[in-house]
């Protein structure tokens, strides 16, 4: 199963900076095996929703053309701090993640 | 109530039914916008990518600011950031132009979210990084190059 | 076009070489560091010496500032974290590694490689972890495996982030072990003939081919390395590369050779600040 998720949300004046740092291979399907030499499937996150006290803030469709280990970060303007941020994702074979934290 | 939800999902090609579905409250924004838009991701060059994001011959602005390195470190983490100053910013679309499929990433903002991203992408060679804003019905977009050498002493 | 860059390099190096090389001769370990800053702060005045951490980001913004976003928040902090683990994990009598490290493992990275008078040699961090193991029951791991050694040390050396370089170089076999590193670092070797010192002193600040060439000094605070985000690389593991890429046969990693070499290499950041682990291209 997929490791963690991280989320930073801080308020800078009226604006909420949220960063967030998902953990997946993001692999295109073109990469070949150093060891096998067969092409490793593609495996990658396509959809990443974050909502701010459930108000949905960003919806996001990726490829694979995303770095491996994503990073996204966005700003909001208006939440205050104790602000509950919760993103998603799903990847290209299912799997879901999920990780919530209050704006600081 | 499940089967009817996924019935609903792939019966969704028209942005309408999805209206018709979030107004019958049988889905939830988030998850409507969601649906992995597969015409756009697939595209092998920039005009099919921007046609599967119903895209046309975007008006080029200098109100998108695009922030990516002159020279990549490493082409397999290009850091890019994209400030949209154009009012009403309602999505930003990010694309490799020469990578086997250039479309990187979509991202519908609402709810408050400024027109801003900030990512990281893979490039395999050289090429223009090219941000597409829609805003109040319109498409703008810009575009920046990122040399892309192999290599790397890494001390 | 690739010899030309090279004949060009060799003519460069002739007349600095015998430069550092006569003034060399009855230096101490601390003049060999500060005529090497001089070299360099000479050379470009407008680059500070703590910059030098950063290697050869100090010397184009464009990479300092993928550098800067991407450290924002690194991809590899999913295996620091593991290197956490690692470290809190006791061992099977119960026993931790912050049990038998100084200073409960804290701040001591700048301390080494230390020049062990017991033993009679060098002894590097990796070395004193794996001592801490066998202490205690427990294999010691390859010096060179990144995921056991490379990892819990991704993780071990941030303990000791912002400590200050310092290396001691006292007693006149330590001295004799500085001095064997620092002949390393400046010998020629490999089908190429170069010496460490060919690229990050002589041609330190200059391209060669793509690749901009970073100050020995400075060098030895940030490792370990991930490099494009996810590729761990150890200090040692990097002399291995260096070796390779001139054409030479690396010395084992953890081997006399190396620990020496990574001795005087690290007595030239003496005073710069500790930070692991950190990104590379």
């Amino acid at each position: 199963m997929a490791e963690p998720m991280r989320i930073r949300a801080t308020m800078a004046g009226d604006v909420a900076d949220i960063k967030v740092l998902m953990n997946h291979p993001m692999e295109t399907g073109q990469r070949k095996d150093a060891k096998t030499g067969q092409l490793v499937p593609a495996h990658f996150i396509q959809d990443v929703t974050a909502t701010i006290n459930g108000v949905a803030v960003l919806s996001a469709n990726l490829g694979s053309g995303v770095s491996k280990n994503p990073y996204l970060g966005f700003k909001v303007k208006g939440p205050k701090v104790g602000d509950k941020v919760v993103v998603n994702w799903t990847d290209n074979k299912g799997d879901k993640n999920t990780a919530e934290t209050a704006i600081a | 109530m499940n089967a009817l939800r996924r019935n609903v999902l792939k019966g969704a090609a028209g942005a309408s039914t999805v209206a018709i579905a979030i107004a019958a409250g049988l889905l939830k924004p988030t998850q409507a916008m969601a649906a992995w838009n597969a015409p756009a991701f697939d595209a092998k060059n920039v005009g099919d990518a921007m046609k599967g994001l119903g895209v046309s011959a975007p008006a080029d602005s200098k109100d998108i600011l695009i922030k990516a390195p002159d020279i990549a470190e490493n082409g397999a983490v290009v850091p890019v950031e994209v400030t949209s100053k154009i009012a009403g910013t309602t999505s930003i679309a990010i694309l490799a132009e020469k990578n086997g499929t250039p479309l990187v990433g979509d991202f519908t903002l609402s709810g408050g979210s400024q027109g801003f991203i900030s990512t990281r992408i893979k490039m395999g060679q050289t090429s223009l990084v090219r941000a597409v804003v829609k805003a109040g019905g319109k498409s703008y977009t810009a575009a920046k190059e990122v040399k892309v050498t192999i290599g790397g002493c890494g001390g | 076009m690739k010899q030309r860059m090279i004949m060009k390099l060799l003519a460069g190096m002739t007349g600095l070489g015998i430069a550092l090389g006569a003034a060399t001769v009855h230096a101490t370990p601390e003049g060999d560091r500060q005529e090497l800053a001089k070299f360099y702060t000479s050379k470009y005045p407008n680059i500070k010496l703590e910059d030098y951490v950063y290697g050869a980001l100090a010397f184009d913004a464009d990479s300092k500032a993928q550098y800067e976003a991407i450290m924002e928040f690194p991809p590899f902090e999913s295996e620091i974290e593991k290197g956490r683990k690692m470290w809190e994990t006791p061992f099977k009598n119960g026993k931790t590694y912050a049990s038998c490290l100084p200073n409960g493992g804290n701040q001591i990275a700048g301390n080494y490689p230390m020049f062990d008078e017991a033993q009679g040699k060098v002894v590097t961090l990796q070395d004193v972890i794996n001592a801490c193991r066998t202490a205690n029951g427990e294999e010691a791991y390859k010096i060179n495996d990144m995921k056991t050694m490379g990892v819990l040390t991704s993780y071990m050396r941030t303990l000791s982030n912002g400590m200050i370089m310092n290396i001691k170089v006292e007693s006149p076999k330590a001295v004799a072990a500085y001095e064997a590193g620092k002949k390393t670092f400046y010998s020629r070797s490999g089908q190429l003939n170069f010496a460490c010192s060919s690229c990050h002193v002589q041609n330190a600040g200059n391209r060669l081919r793509s690749e901009l060439l970073s100050p020995a000094i400075g060098h030895a605070v940030h490792w370990p390395v991930f490099r494009g985000g996810d590729n761990l690389v150890t200090l040692q593991q990097r002399y291995d590369g260096c070796f390779k890429q001139v054409r030479a046969v690396p010395p084992p990693q953890g081997g006399t050779v190396m620990n020496n070499l990574e001795y005087f290499h690290s007595s030239l950041s003496n005073g710069l600040p500790m930070k692991a682990s950190v990104f590379r291209k």
